[in-house]
């Protein structure tokens, strides 16, 4: 996944659980039947795994143009310098 | 959500977050129930009234308790736990109550019902303080929920009196 994909995916998934917790009370309270809240809810839970959890292609969108590896190479990762033993003096 | 393992942990941990916040919505919900029980005890017979050996009262009777709990019943119940104590005033304790019957009801349906019964459990007393003893009848209920918050009240139906001897 792409890191736009990443963005929408977290999005998705917090609006479908939140979006399915509402139906799922609002049908229960007006059906009065707990286990029917309950059970849309599961439903709602295990779609939104399907949707937003899988590494599906749609969410990979924006693709990245990594740099090529020999191109890497005439840039160096700086070095970094080795750390001076002595203690230095503070100067007012 | 970087990867496979990610996306589901934090997916997993939010839907039980809700969950747990619909169950309170659904135990708060049970607030807005305004419930209206009914019930009336008869008590048909004074069956024995002896003193035990240990020289504590005794005495079994035969009640009619009649009830309609339907309206404790919310989408929320998961049964309602009833049962019949008679509650009394000695010169050692202030409050004497002695569970007599209990019941519990599964569904709303059950809860209209008529019950000819002697005492489940016995009426002891802690003395020998029951003769003439003037006591009420109550009808306690539990209900208990599916999730969240048990309500808990009760009936008094006073006006009962027990022999002055002993049969």
């Amino acid at each position: 996944m792409d890191w736009q994909g990443q963005k929408i995916a977290e999005q998705l998934m917090q609006i479908m659980l939140i979006v399915f917790a509402v139906v799922a009370f609002s049908v229960g309270y007006v059906m009065g039947s707990f286990q029917m809240m309950i059970q849309i809810y599961a439903g709602g839970v295990v779609l939104t795994t399907l949707v937003t959890v899988p590494n599906w292609p749609w969410f990979n969108r924006y693709f990245l143009q990594w740099l090529d590896p020999s191109e890497a190479e005439k840039h160096p990762k700086p070095q970094i310098q080795p750390v001076n033993s002595k203690k230095k003096s503070v100067k007012k | 959500m970087h990867s496979f393992g990610y996306r589901a942990n934090a997916l997993l941990t939010f839907a039980v977050t809700i969950l747990a916040l619909i169950c309170a919505m659904a135990s708060l919900s049970d607030n807005f129930n305004s419930p209206s029980p009914s019930s009336q005890i008869q008590i048909l017979n004074i069956n024995w009234f002896q003193k035990q050996p240990h020289g504590n009262d005794e005495i079994s009777l035969t009640m009619n308790i009649t009830a309609d709990l339907q309206s404790l019943f919310t989408w929320n119940t998961k049964q309602v736990f009833v049962f019949v104590a008679a509650e009394y005033e000695t010169l050692k304790n202030s409050l004497n109550q002695v569970s007599l019957w209990d019941a519990i009801i599964p569904t709303k349906e059950h809860a209209k019902f008529w019950v000819q019964t002697a005492n489940k459990y016995r009426f002891v007393d802690q003395g020998s303080n029951l003769r003439g003893k003037e006591f009420n009848l109550t009808l306690h209920w539990h209900v208990m929920p599916k999730t969240g918050k048990m309500f808990v009240d009760k009936l008094v139906m006073s006006g009962f009196r027990l022999p002055e001897e002993y049969r």
